[in-house]
C-alpha cells in the first residue's frame, strides 16, 4: 500500500503552499500528492500560476502528480476550470463533480472522494468509462471498503482511502466563513485565510465539534486510522490518502510510512502522531461503522 | 362518561376523586383500543420495534393521563392519575386540544411536536413512529372512534372538539 | 391522459410517507406522487414511515385509477456489498408499474437502465447535479428524462440551465430549506454512526433527545451533543445539524453557523418559474402527516390551476400555509445569501 497527500482543502497563501510542496517534494514518504483547488473556485487564482513550477519540483522529487477538480461546480468559472482540467493531457487528473465526468469522457482519470463511488457496482461503470483511481468516500465503513477493494484489484484499478485528517463531512452553496462574518460570498475578502486549519464550531455548551473551510464543513477531530493500516492493506486497498492539516505534515508522512512498513508498533505511532498534532483529537469511527467521532480502541473491538 | 368528567375545572377535579375517574374509563379506552387494534392492524405494524413500549400521554390541564401500549396482541390503553405515572419509555405532554389534534389528524403533529405545544421526553424514535402510525390511517382514529359509539359519541367528539378548540 | 403521460408542464409532485398520505395526495389533486421503500433504499428511512411492497403495489392502482403517476425514490447509496436491496427494490417497483424511479446513485441508475429497458429515470437531488453538464452526464449515459434541481440556483440560473439540457425540470416549491449540498453530507454518520448517503437517515428519531432545563429554556440534542438551546418562549426546532446554533470565535453568542431554520414557499414565484422552464414542482415532506398533504397539495393544485387559465393564483391561501413559521424564497431570488 502506497501513501498519498491529498488536496489542502485550506485556503492557504501562495507562498505558504509553495514552502509547504518543497518540502514534501524533498523529505515526505508519499508516492504521490494531489494539487489543486477543490473547495473554492474564488481561491484557485492564487496559485494557479504557481502550478506548473510545483508540478516539475514534485515530479523532480519522483512524486506522482495528480490535479484535482471541484467538488462543487454551478457558476460559470467554475464550469470553465472543470472543463479546463478536463482537457489536460498532463498530468493525471483527479475528478470531483459530474460535470467533469461529461467533458473527460471515456479517456483516463481517477474518481475523488466527491463522487460518491460507494458501490462495487458504481465502481464497475466507473472503470468502464476510463477510471483508472478510486478514492472511497471518507465515510465508508471498513466492509464496504473491503468488498470495494476487491472489485478494484479485479478491475485493475487502484482503490484509495483516507486515512489522516478532518473528515470532509459536508458541502454548501453557501460559504459560512462569510457568513460567520457577516459577508457574502461574492464580498468574503478571503476571510478563510484567517483559519489555516479551518474555523472551529462548539455547541453552546462547549463541545467541539466541526471546521467550516468556506463552503465545506469539516470534523474537528482528525480521522487517524493507523492502527488500522495493516487491515486496509489486507484488503487490497492499494493507497492510503493523507489530507494536509496546518501540522508538520512531513512528521506525519514518516509516522504513517514507518507503520506500514512495521518498522514501528502502533503505539508508538500514535503517541508520535499525539506529539506532532498537539491539542487535536483523533477518530476513527466511520471506518468501524460508527459515528464517525468516536475513537475505537484496538482492544474495544470484537 | 360526562361532559363533567371530561373536562372538570380545577375546582371541580377535587370533587371527583381521580383513582374513580380512571376506573369508570377503564372499561370504555379498553374497548377503544381493542377496536382500533382490531381495525388498522396496520397501524401496529408500522411501531413494530414499539409494540412493547409503554408510551404516557399527558394533557396538561386534567387531572389523569393517559397510558398506551401499542401491543396487537394485548393492546392496553387506560387512564392513570397524574400524580402516579407508570413506569414508560416515552411521554408525550400537552394540551388536550393538541392532543386530540393529533389523533384526530386534522392539524400537522409536526408543528405541534417541535413547537413548544408538546413536549417529548424518553425515546424520541418512539414517539415519531407513534405519529407516523396514527397519521396512515384514512380519516381519523377520533372520529371513527366516536362513530363507535354512535349519536352519543358523535355528539361527544363534537362537544370536545368545540370546547378544545375554545380554549 | 395515461397516467403515465408526463408531458403536461406544471405537474405537481406531492410525498407520501404512507398510503393514507399518498391517497390524501392523489386526491387532493396531485399529478404526482413520491414515494418509498420502508428501508435504506431511500433518503427518508424513517421510523414508522414509507411503504411495504404491497402497500406500493395498492398505492400504484389507487392513483392510476384517478390519473395521477407514483415515483419511486431509490434515491440513496447503496454501500459496496449491499447492492442487492436497491436491485431488488427497483425490480419490485417496476413489477407494480411505478412512473419513474428517482435515483441518485450511478449504479443503481445504469442498472434500472440496462434491467428495466424503457423505465423513466428521474435524477434526485441526491445526485447534487447543478451544472448543464453534470445533468447532460446523467442523461447521455442513463437516459435520465428529468432532473431535480438543488435548491441552491436562482431563477436566472435555472432559466439557463435549461437551455442546455435535454431534459425536463423539477424544483423544490415548498418545505425544507437546504443548502447543504445533497448527496454529498456525512454530518449525521459523524454524529449518529447512520449515514444520511447509505441508511436513508438524517439526525434519526432513536438519537434525538429534548432536555428541559429548571428555568423553562429546552436542549435539543443529537447523540448527545447539543444543536440548539431554546429560551423559554422560542419555538423549538428538530435537532437538524445544519439548522442548529454554534459557537464559533467570531460568534460567541451563538448563532446559526449554516442556516436559519425557515420553510420555502416559492408561492409567489409559480409564475416565473414556469415562465423559467420548469417543468415540475415538487412538494417536500414525506415525513409530514397527511393534514400537512391535504392542505399544501390543495393550495397549490389551486394556484397551478389559476395560472394555467391565465387567472392570478390565490397565493395569499399558500402564504397561510407556512402561517406563524418564518419562510423565505431561499436561493431562487437572488444569491446574496451565499
Amino acid at each position: 500500500m502506497e501513501l498519498t497527500l491529498g488536496p489542502i482543502a485550506y485556503h492557504w497563501s501562495a507562498e505558504k503552499k509553495r514552502d509547504f510542496y518543497a518540502r514534501i517534494a524533498d523529505e515526505a514518504p508519499v508516492s504521490t500528492v494531489y494539487l489543486g483547488e477543490v473547495i473554492c473556485s474564488k481561491r484557485a487564482p492564487f496559485f494557479d500560476k504557481e502550478l506548473p513550477e510545483t508540478i516539475e519540483r514534485l515530479e523532480r522529487a519522483g512524486k506522482r502528480v495528480v490535479l484535482s477538480s471541484l467538488a462543487e461546480v454551478m457558476l460559470p468559472r467554475e464550469r470553465k476550470a472543470t472543463a479546463d482540467l478536463a482537457q489536460m493531457e498532463h498530468p493525471e487528473i483527479e475528478i470531483n463533480n459530474a460535470a467533469g465526468l461529461l467533458a473527460r469522457n471515456t479517456r483516463p482519470h481517477r474518481i475523488g472522494p466527491f463522487l460518491n463511488a460507494y458501490s462495487e457496482a458504481t465502481i464497475a461503470w466507473m472503470v468502464e468509462q476510463g477510471a483508472t483511481h478510486v478514492c472511497l468516500p471518507t465515510e465508508m465503513p471498513a466492509e464496504a471498503i473491503a468488498v470495494a477493494a476487491a472489485a478494484g484489484s479485479e478491475l485493475g484499478v487502484g482503490i484509495e482511502v483516507q486515512v489522516f485528517g478532518r473528515a470532509p463531512l459536508a458541502v454548501s452553496a453557501r460559504c459560512y466563513h462569510a457568513r460567520a462574518h457577516s459577508r457574502t460570498k461574492d464580498n468574503c475578502q478571503f476571510i478563510c485565510e484567517e483559519d489555516p486549519d479551518g474555523m472551529p464550531l462548539s455547541t453552546r455548551d462547549d463541545q467541539a465539534i466541526l471546521r467550516v473551510n468556506g463552503i465545506q464543513t469539516q470534523s474537528e477531530s482528525y480521522i487517524e486510522l493507523l492502527d488500522e493500516l495493516p487491515g486496509l492493506a489486507e484488503m487490497g486497498v492499494t493507497h492510503a490518502r493523507l489530507l494536509p492539516q496546518d501540522v508538520d505534515m512531513v512528521a506525519v508522512a514518516e509516522i504513517f510510512a514507518d507503520r506500514l512498513a512495521a518498522r514501528i508498533e502502533a503505539a508508538e505511532a500514535r503517541a508520535r502522531l499525539a506529539e506532532i498534532c498537539e491539542g487535536r483529537d483523533f477518530s476513527n469511527g466511520f471506518f468501524h461503522g460508527a459515528a464517525g467521532y468516536r475513537r475505537i480502541e484496538a482492544a474495544a473491538r470484537g | 362518561m360526562t361532559e363533567t368528567q371530561m373536562m372538570t375545572s380545577p375546582s371541580q377535579r377535587r370533587l371527583v376523586p381521580v383513582g374513580l375517574l380512571c376506573a369508570a374509563l377503564r372499561p370504555v379506552l379498553g374497548r377503544v383500543v381493542r377496536r382500533i387494534a382490531q381495525h388498522h392492524p396496520e397501524m401496529f405494524e408500522r411501531i413494530a420495534p414499539y409494540q412493547k413500549s409503554d408510551f404516557v400521554i399527558v394533557p396538561v390541564e386534567l387531572p389523569f393521563a393517559l397510558h398506551l401500549r401499542p401491543d396487537p396482541e394485548a393492546p392496553m390503553l387506560r387512564a392513570v392519575p397524574q400524580d402516579r405515572l407508570p413506569e414508560h419509555d416515552a411521554r408525550i405532554e400537552g394540551r388536550f386540544f393538541t392532543l386530540l389534534e393529533l389523533v384526530d389528524g386534522e392539524s400537522d403533529g409536526d408543528a405541534a411536536f417541535f413547537s413548544r405545544d408538546l413536549t417529548i421526553s424518553g425515546n424520541t424514535e418512539a414517539v415519531v413512529s407513534l405519529r407516523n402510525a396514527l397519521d396512515d390511517v384514512d380519516g381519523s382514529v377520533a372520529q371513527e372512534t366516536a362513530d363507535s359509539f354512535g349519536p352519543p359519541g358523535r355528539a361527544f367528539l363534537s362537544m370536545l372538539r368545540r370546547r378544545s378548540a375554545r380554549q | 391522459m395515461s397516467p403515465t403521460d408526463f408531458s403536461t408542464a406544471g405537474e405537481l409532485v406531492c410525498p407520501a410517507g404512507t398510503p393514507a398520505a399518498l391517497r390524501t395526495a392523489v386526491d387532493a389533486g396531485a399529478d404526482s406522487v413520491y414515494c418509498g421503500f420502508r428501508n435504506a433504499t431511500n433518503a427518508r428511512n424513517f421510523p414508522g414511515l414509507n411503504f411495504t411492497p404491497e402497500e406500493l403495489e395498492a398505492s400504484v392502482a389507487y392513483a392510476h385509477a384517478r390519473g395521477a403517476r407514483v415515483l419511486l425514490a431509490l434515491n440513496t447509496y447503496p454501500p459496496a456489498g449491499k447492492v442487492d436491496l436497491w436491485r431488488e427494490a427497483a425490480a419490485i417497483g417496476a413489477r407494480v408499474g411505478v412512473d419513474a424511479f428517482i435515483v441518485a446513485d450511478m449504479g443503481v441508475a445504469r442498472h434500472i437502465a440496462q434491467t428495466h429497458p424503457g423505465s423513466r429515470l428521474h435524477l434526485s437531488v441526491q445526485a447534487a447535479a447543478s451544472s448543464p453538464e453534470a445533468i447532460r452526464y446523467y442523461c447521455e449515459n442513463f437516459g435520465v428524462k428529468r432532473v431535480v434541481l438543488p435548491r441552491i440556483l436562482t431563477i436566472p440560473e435555472i432559466r439557463a440551465i435549461k437551455s442546455e439540457i435535454p431534459c425536463e425540470i423539477e424544483t423544490f416549491i415548498f418545505g425544507n430549506h437546504g443548502l447543504m449540498v445533497e448527496g454529498r453530507c456525512s454530518l449525521t454518520n459523524w454524529m449518529s454512526g447512520l449515514s444520511t448517503n447509505m441508511d436513508g437517515v438524517c439526525s434519526p428519531a432513536a438519537d434525538v433527545t429534548y432536555e428541559r432545563e429548571a428555568d423553562g429554556s429546552m436542549r435539543s440534542c443529537l447523540s448527545g451533543f447539543t444543536i440548539d438551546h431554546f429560551a423559554p418562549d422560542e419555538n423549538a426546532g428538530y435537532p437538524t445539524i445544519c439548522k442548529g446554533r454554534y459557537v464559533a470565535p467570531h460568534r460567541p453568542e451563538g448563532y446559526y453557523a449554516f442556516e436559519e431554520p425557515v420553510s420555502l414557499n416559492l408561492g409567489r414565484l409559480l409564475p416565473e418559474l414556469m415562465e423559467a422552464g420548469v417543468h415540475a414542482f415538487k412538494i417536500e415532506g414525506r415525513q409530514r402527516s397527511k393534514s400537512y398533504v391535504r392542505s399544501v397539495v390543495r393550495s397549490f393544485r389551486q394556484a397551478v390551476d389559476a395560472i394555467r387559465a391565465g387567472a392570478e393564483p390565490d397565493l395569499a391561501n399558500l402564504v397561510a400555509l407556512t402561517e406563524g413559521q418564518k419562510e423565505t424564497q431561499g436561493a431562487f431570488r437572488s444569491k446574496k445569501w451565499r
